[in-house]
């Protein structure tokens, strides 16, 4: 535990950032309580919690974005197939555009 | 990390780790459903590591020890008093504050996950959110302030807030002493952001002293 004030990163990866914003602005644009998603994730983080402590950002933001997916799928505002095919798709965009080109999407 | 060909010349670009796939593919989902706007996402990264954080919190608290009635406000009516200043954007959750006096000490954990006063302190450090200091801020006050190299004397009170996700709880410190003549920009400037949970207390830097 550290006592540095406000000059450290706020977010450890750019990822955590992604993934902090869209679940704060799914919930800004009404499409689920906010209290909901914390008992969702506050439980898994019990879980994990139980299974094995761990320390730091990173496991945090795991635990959240595996809780955040599957509350997701549970209010019916995404799906597990429909996941799993953008991700493919983003890995083959990566995949075939040449290094220091934008990487962009295409499908079909 | 599933980086490709590490030793080689990367022809395409690197694969970002299983995490940032994950998390472009949520984002690819609820944008082409028309759920969320890309720029709300983007505006919202851009706030919180800039314009959201501790420096929200540390205003709050100095304007409160200049001004004894916006004070009498805030701890009557934090979430009201906290967006006088232009600090909202709460998700319905209050805001409450508590004081720190010569008797009593507040410290702010969240057992359940990592609830925190956003508006006014930003994101939680890491340390707030590990599973060390939700068990032990109950269980071991003294000790976990210890280790913040806060050591209180026997006779202050330790009382522990476990925020909800309805409640924020914002700490309001001790004001130094020797500042009465501070500015309020001045004040703001020597409260932390450890100070606004509890695991610290506002001091003078030597620099300012004098």
């Amino acid at each position: 535990m550290s006592q540095s004030n406000f000059e450290e990163q706020v977010f450890a990866e750019p990822w955590h950032a992604q993934l902090f914003a869209t679940t704060h602005t799914l919930a800004s644009a009404g499409h689920f309580e906010w209290k909901d998603w914390v008992n969702h994730f506050s439980s898994a983080l019990k879980s994990s919690d139980d299974l094995s402590p761990s320390d730091g950002d990173a496991a945090y933001y795991e635990i959240w974005l595996e809780a955040f997916e599957e509350f997701l799928v549970i209010r019916h505002l995404a799906d597990n197939e429909g996941l799993a095919k953008l991700k493919g798709a983003w890995t083959s965009a990566y995949l075939r555009t040449p290094h220091g080109a934008p990487v962009e999407l295409f499908r079909r | 990390m599933v980086e490709l060909g590490d030793k080689k010349k990367h022809a395409h670009t690197l694969l970002p780790s299983e995490p940032v796939l994950r998390v472009k593919a949520i984002e690819t989902l609820l944008v082409e459903k028309g759920l969320i706007d890309p720029a709300a996402i983007d505006a919202m990264v851009e706030a919180f590591e800039g314009r959201i954080g501790p420096k929200n919190g540390a205003r709050v608290v100095a304007k409160a020890w200049k001004n004894p009635e916006y004070r009498a406000r805030l701890l009557l009516d934090a979430s009201g008093a906290i967006a006088e200043l232009g600090y909202s954007g709460l998700q319905g959750e209050h805001m409450v504050a508590i004081e720190n006096t010569d008797d009593v000490h507040n410290l702010v954990v969240c057992t359940l996950c990592s609830c925190y006063p956003w508006p006014v302190l930003g994101v939680p450090p890491a340390w707030y959110k590990s599973p060390a200091y939700r068990a032990r801020a109950v269980r071991d006050p003294r000790g976990v302030l210890a280790e913040f190299g806060v050591n209180l004397s026997m006779d202050t009170d330790i009382q522990v807030w476990d925020s909800t996700s309805e409640i924020r709880y914002l700490v309001i410190p001790q004001r130094p002493e020797g500042t009465e003549s501070y500015s309020e920009e001045t004040l703001a400037s020597l409260v932390t952001r450890n100070s606004m949970v509890g695991t610290g207390i506002v001091t003078i830097p030597e620099i300012k002293k004098g």
